[in-house]
């Protein structure tokens, strides 16, 4: 036997594409898009994501018959306030700077709302495995974006990637530098990274026709 | 006073919390569909803000920050809880929005019935949370700043969904290319209104020196003012602007 079903298999990555927590399920775009202007800080905030959904989502299903209903809410805030203080912790022993640039965006994925809506809507109703599977799904879809997002704003706003500069030397004229190109100061703000997502759910629906909305 | 007053127009305007920090997205792209359920979100979010972040300034100053447990007495002094505040912010306002709800539903049936559905999605918008985490990594120094810096976040977070969703009823008469309907256009037309956001970042520049001299707090958010001018990332800044204070 396959170590994963092929329902379990549609669990991982179904929210990858068709079911994209962000794109589609306009969920978490609260923590997304402030920390997205370098790749760095757009993969250690998917990672803690990951983190906090995968171990959030079992801790979730394996209480699930014993929260009272009427106080799950804060039930379910205390388990993701208990994860998101380790990885702060984490973040701060082991990488300081980068907790620095995160500041507050770390606290935030307490209230990120994939992960408080794959409670209520998966971990709540379903066995820990399959939770796991959802909530490793979710984040990498959510993860995903992210990482496109911090792709195109590093890239094309500071001419760098995770820090390398790729595109050559802007001050010593060399690269693409040498015939003229410009950084474009404009995606580091973070109006374009509202913008860019607006361009990236544009792509997805031209693609996929079912996805497209009424109005 | 001049400094409540600059700290209300800074908090509605410069630093408004959907525009420049991107906090309470979920709700904001949910509901504002319609101006009337917007407007009921809005001042839910108003009222909780304007509540929580003075009560999660009294527990930072009283009990998490540095040094805070001093006044038990002195061999309490070294202690520093701030590793808690996350877990503490968020039951606050759990805690709150719940208390908030119950005495609205007993004293004014009314009003519970408009804000209603709202309050419980309250406790998870990151706007909320996101309102005490700033007030304690910005270092506010009274409880009436920290009372003037939940009203402002609020009414800037009101103003914003309330401009999104009158954009969103007008745009339905409009021919939107069909994969960008709905979702996307409502991004693209939130960082447009975002980029003009950015035109109030030169309001406060141009102060009165001699006044911010006095208040430490606006000196530290004139040079947040200035790199942000230097095309930074916002989030970026306020580190940065942390980083020069220490």
């Amino acid at each position: 036997m396959a170590l994963l079903s092929k329902k379990d298999t549609n669990l991982l990555l179904d929210p990858l594409s068709d079911n994209n927590p962000i794109t589609i399920q306009v969920l978490g775009i609260c923590s997304a898009l402030a920390i997205t202007a370098e790749l760095k800080a757009s993969i250690v905030m998917a990672i803690s994501v990951l983190f906090v959904m995968g171990m959030g989502n079992v801790v979730i299903s394996l209480m699930r018959n014993i929260i009272p209903s009427k106080i799950r809410i804060i039930v379910q805030l205390v388990v993701v306030a208990t994860l998101v203080i380790i990885v702060d912790q984490v973040l701060k022993a082991f990488a300081y700077e980068l907790s620095k640039t995160l500041s507050v965006f770390v606290g935030l994925i307490i209230t990120n709302c994939i992960i408080m809506g794959r409670f209520e809507a998966f971990a709540l109703a379903n066995g820990t495995w399959r939770s796991f599977l959802d909530g490793i799904g979710n984040a990498a879809g959510y993860g995903v974006i992210l990482v496109i997002i911090g792709f195109f704003r590093e890239l094309l706003g500071s001419g760098t990637l995770l820090g390398y500069k790729v595109l050559g030397d802007p001050i010593a004229k060399t690269g693409l530098y040498s015939i003229g190109y410009e950084n474009n100061g404009f995606m580091l703000l973070s109006p374009m990274a509202l913008i860019v997502v607006g361009l990236i759910i544009w792509v997805q629906r031209s693609r996929n026709k079912a996805l497209i909305e009424e109005n | 006073m001049l400094e409540h007053i600059e700290l209300f127009f800074k908090s509605i305007f410069i630093d408004n919390m959907v525009f420049a920090t991107f906090l309470g997205m979920c709700s904001y792209l949910a509901v504002s569909k319609r101006v009337a359920t917007a407007v009921g979100l809005g001042a839910a979010v108003i009222f909780v803000l304007a509540v929580t972040v003075p009560l999660n300034w009294l527990l930072d100053q009283y009990l998490l920050r540095d040094g805070a447990l001093a006044w038990l007495g002195p061999e309490y002094a070294d202690y520093n809880l701030g590793f808690l505040s996350f877990i503490l912010f968020i039951a606050t306002i759990a805690t709150m929005v719940q208390l908030v709800e119950i005495v609205v539903e007993k004293f004014s049936p009314a009003l519970y019935n408009s804000l209603g559905i709202f309050l419980p999605l309250i406790a998870v918008n990151c706007a909320i949370l996101g309102g005490s985490l700033f007030m304690q990594s910005r270092d506010i120094q009274t409880l009436g700043l920290a009372f003037n810096y939940g009203l402002s976040s609020g009414i800037g977070w009101f103003l914003a969904i309330l401009a999104i969703a009158a954009i969103r009823e007008k745009i339905r008469y409009s021919n939107v290319p069909a994969p960008l309907r709905g979702l996307g256009i409502t991004f693209i037309i939130t960082g447009l209104m975002a980029i003009g956001f950015m035109s109030f970042g030169g309001m406060l520049t141009g102060g009165d020196e001699a006044a911010q001299e006095e208040v430490p707090t606006t000196v530290q958010k004139e040079n947040e003012d200035k790199i942000s001018e230097e095309a930074k990332e916002n989030t970026v800044s306020y580190n940065n602007a942390i980083k020069n204070k220490n």
